[in-house]
């Protein structure tokens, strides 16, 4: 057995490395923590926060931020926000999108319909740099898990704008931000008390939308993520079994020749 | 080994192992069977709504749904009284034609020769219905097997009009 | 040895094995005589194979939803995490694979360096086994490229560029294996058909390391020779089957720990960034497993000898059996070699943390001294210490009394039998 905790020793030794290194090497201060639902060995997702989540995304981020590898029929999908499928075709029909080209060879607008990926805010990254000077608005469908810091750091930049230390000189259409890589941000500071209506009367404290709409950004990075924990503990508590059972069968086997077991 | 019992235990043992074992590669491989099947993107184009007002009499439009053709056939007075002037036990597959169009006027089917999945050709054949280039299988204006290898009739669809314009298929 | 008289118990056995001995074939494997003292540091060969079958049946799933084209790579991956049946689980397993594989592969390797196992008669088992590794590197590393993320994109442009060194013909070389004047589609596509056809080439070579392991028989912790069969012996099957399998396990919870709960733990997040020819990332870093070689790359100043430097780091390994002269196998009866062993394992994982850092100031002194130490341990300090070395008597069998009492001799023996 003393075989099992030198490896497991040096394996702890190795990934504490490896984590210092991301830390050390990328982040300025130190994220603000969250208790997400999500974290742990049977971590979910809050349905509720991830309603009021893509409530957030759609009034607020959508305007400029894409989501393109999500289509609305993730929205009733099982470990998502839920919605029921009537409510999910009804977000749906709400935009508009080209399709085409018809029998007469033209191309024309509809409606959305569940197998329709999120209709885009710009055509193209061109013009969403054009309208935004300079600065791309990254697509967020996998930015909790392209972002060191995950879940944490998207809602410490969302709650980090701050006036600039007077050390510090910021440019027009740059804003100061506590947790931003550099602490340079271009995008404004985009939320504020009470600028969304929760429709299920929540309070939109800047701090519950942060929380709701970074919940909804990680269930989209990861939509799989209830599955992979429910599936997880299963897996793993079975191979405990089946360890034990192997390690028995062993001492059974190599008992015929050693006395000494 | 001189005590009888213990045989017995390491039998069970052993025993135990291999069948928790064989439970987790069955569990294991599953997976790797299941992801071959469609996957969601496939399975959220399982319907699709086909404009049909531009069809005159007498016309087919041939749309795709699920990677097949479906034929969409406005058809005349005289095609419906064909099909359903037909005895039953004419038919090698009995099938009334008011079965099959609940809308007399559209016949909405699967394009696809129920022998080995060819797509037939319109207004062909022995039967002023469809004709397979395949094989020569011969079907009727109402989509019916009449004449060649075909086992069954053209399949029908699940479909229902969402108004007088529009068809959903799916 | 049983097997070379072999003969089947049923009619149509003994018809079908005499025109394709497969059944002897098999009756080999079950009887193969093994020293019945390996400790469990020798059940990572079975770990390893276990891991190609997984990677290979993963990858071939995974081939069936890819699409290698710069344009829809990113999104095909992401399809597969999204929509197909279970693509998730099988992509994390397929990408933690790769880094179990490597774990693995590490302690194989550094077993054999503490035991002696490459030393004669096992040399060309451990060159194959060298083969192995390099080949399971240059796979490693286009697999990571078809994601097509930033680290995919800025990996493969860096490591290309190696090429560039090369005086003279170094830009055709590249602009060769880019199939343009950049990485780009057709550099996607090329590798992706290479990561697919070279894993078929490490099983092709692991069956002959295995023949070749055939042959001598396994080394064993105290590596002396032992006679087969006989009392210091023990058939393969069930004894190292049942061993090798309870090790497996344990593998495998860990392994499902990383895949369950900590999937992206040891990728980078910029791969989840689609690649832009446009924008590099502040810190490349490469997987994990290639940290030491990128540390010694990059220590040293000029471009063409950091590439050379790094393929010798390889290429000494390769000759290691001709480097270290001692006719003493185990570190167990080589006190010093004992303590250069460690320092050097100390020396690797230190050249590891380099690699993840920023090459300048302290760092890159640091990672140049582990540099200089790495080519020192096997181009001066084994040679010599060869003939220097005093080492302790060998016992004469493993089971019988040492002679010479080692307390790590004793030890081995109790963990073979737990």
């Amino acid at each position: 057995m003393k075989f099992f905790f030198k490896t497991i020793f040096i394996l702890f030794i190795l990934f504490t490395f490896s984590n210092q290194k991301i830390e050390a090497g990328e982040n300025n201060k130190e994220l603000l923590k969250v208790d997400w639902s999500f974290k742990g060995l049977f971590g979910k997702f809050d349905r509720a926060s991830l309603q009021r989540g893509y409530q957030v995304y759609t009034e607020v981020c959508a305007s400029c931020h894409s989501m393109k590898l999500l289509s609305y029929r993730n929205l009733a999908e099982k470990g998502g926000p839920e919605f029921s499928e009537d409510q999910a075709k009804a977000i749906a029909s709400n935009f508009e999108l080209r399709d085409g080209p018809n029998s007469d060879g033209e191309m024309f607008t509809r409606s959305a319909k569940l197998s329709d990926k999120f209709v885009k805010p710009y055509q193209n990254i061109e013009e969403a740099k054009a309208l935004n000077g300079g600065a791309y608005p990254p697509d967020m469908s996998v930015l909790v898990k392209a972002r060191s810091g995950g879940a944490d750091y998207i809602y410490s930049v969302l709650v980090g704008y701050d006036d600039p230390p007077s050390d510090v000189t910021i440019d027009d259409g740059v804003y100061y931000n506590t947790y931003m890589i550099g602490n340079k941000i271009m995008m404004p500071n985009p939320l504020s008390e009470g600028l969304v209506e929760y429709t299920d009367g929540t309070k939109a404290t800047e701090e519950q939308m942060a929380k709701d709409v970074t919940t909804f950004l990680a269930w989209a990075a990861e939509p799989h993520l209830e599955a992979r924990h429910r599936i997880g503990f299963k897996a793993i508590l079975y191979l405990i079994i089946l360890t034990i059972l192997a390690y028995f069968s062993m001492k059974k086997i190599w008992s015929r020749i050693e006395s000494k077991v | 080994m001189s005590d009888p019992k213990k045989p017995k235990r390491r039998d069970f043992l052993f025993t135990a192992s291999y069948t928790i074992g064989a439970v987790g590669v069955g569990a294991a491989v599953w997976p790797l069977i299941d992801q071959m099947n469609p996957d969601a993107s496939v399975k959220a184009l399982a319907s699709t709504e086909v404009d049909i007002s531009s069809v005159e009499p007498g016309k087919s439009i041939t749309v795709l749904w699920r990677g097949k053709p479906v034929f969409i056939k406005r058809r005349t007075e005289e095609e419906i009284a064909e099909a359903r002037a037909v005895k039953l036990d004419e038919l090698k597959h009995p099938e009334k034609d008011e079965d099959r169009a609940k809308n007399p006027e559209w016949l909405v089917m699967l394009g696809i020769c129920t022998h080995l999945g060819c797509v037939p050709l319109g207004d062909k054949g022995d039967y002023n219905g469809w004709f397979c280039p395949c094989h020569g299988s011969h079907y009727d204006t109402s989509g019916r097997i009449r004449k060649g290898p075909a086992p069954v009739n053209m399949e029908i669809p699940k479909y229902e009009f969402v108004n007088s314009n529009t068809i959903k298929i799916g | 040895m049983s097997d070379h008289n072999y003969v089947p118990s049923t009619k149509l056995g003994k018809w079908f094995n005499d025109r394709l001995p497969l059944l002897s074939l098999s009756e080999h494997l079950r009887e193969y005589p093994t020293p019945k003292n390996l400790n469990y540091w020798w059940t990572f060969g079975g770990i390893l194979t276990f891991c190609l079958i997984a990677q290979i049946v993963t990858g071939i799933v995974l081939a069936m939803h890819y699409v290698a084209q710069a344009d829809l790579a990113f999104e095909s991956v992401e399809h597969i995490m999204r929509d197909v049946n279970y693509g998730w689980l099988i992509r994390y397993i397929h990408a933690n694979g790769s880094s179990m594989f490597f774990l693995a592969v590490y302690i194989h390797i550094f077993r054999s360096l503490y035991y002696g196992s490459h030393k004669s008669p096992r040399e060309v088992i451990w060159i194959l086994g060298m083969m192995i590794y390099f080949l399971m590197m240059m796979t490693a590393f286009m697999g990571y490229v078809l994601p097509w993320g930033q680290m995919s994109f800025w990996a493969a442009t860096v490591i290309t560029n190696l090429f560039s060194a090369v005086p003279l013909i170094g830009e055709s070389i590249t602009n060769w294996l880019w199939g343009g004047f950049a990485v780009d589609s057709p550099t996607l596509t090329r590798f992706y058909a290479l990561h697919f056809l070279f894993p078929f080439l490490i099983l092709g070579l692991v069956i002959l390391h295995i023949w070749a392991l055939h042959i001598p028989g396994n080394n064993n912790p105290v590596g002396i020779d032992v006679k087969k069969p006989s009392k210091d012996t023990v058939p393969f099957h069930p004894y190292i089957v049942i061993k090798d399998l309870f090790a497996l396990l344990v593998f495998l919870t860990l392994f499902a720990f990383f895949v369950f709960y900590s999937p992206n733990l040891l990728g980078h997040p910029d791969n989840y960034i689609e690649a832009n020819p446009l924008v590099t990332p502040t810190h490349i870093v490469p997987e994990w497993y290639l940290l030491p070689f990128y540390a010694i790359l990059r220590s040293i100043p000029d471009k063409l000898l950091g590439v050379v430097a790094m393929f010798a780091s390889i290429f000494v390994l390769v000759i290691l059996p001709w480097l270290d002269t001692s006719k003493i196998r185990s570190a167990v009866f080589r006190p010093l070699y004992k303590q250069f062993y460690w320092i050097l394992v100390l020396d690797v994982l230190v050249l590891g943390y380099m690699g993840a850092l920023p090459p300048e100031g302290i760092y890159l002194l640091i990672a140049r001294i582990a540099t200089a130490y790495y080519f020192i341990h096997f181009l001066v300090i084994l040679p010599v210490l060869g003939f220097k070395e005093k080492t302790i008597p060998l016992p004469l069998s493993i089971s019988e009394p040492v002679l010479n009492e080692s307390h790590e001799v004793v030890n081995n023996n109790k963990m073979s039998t737990e």
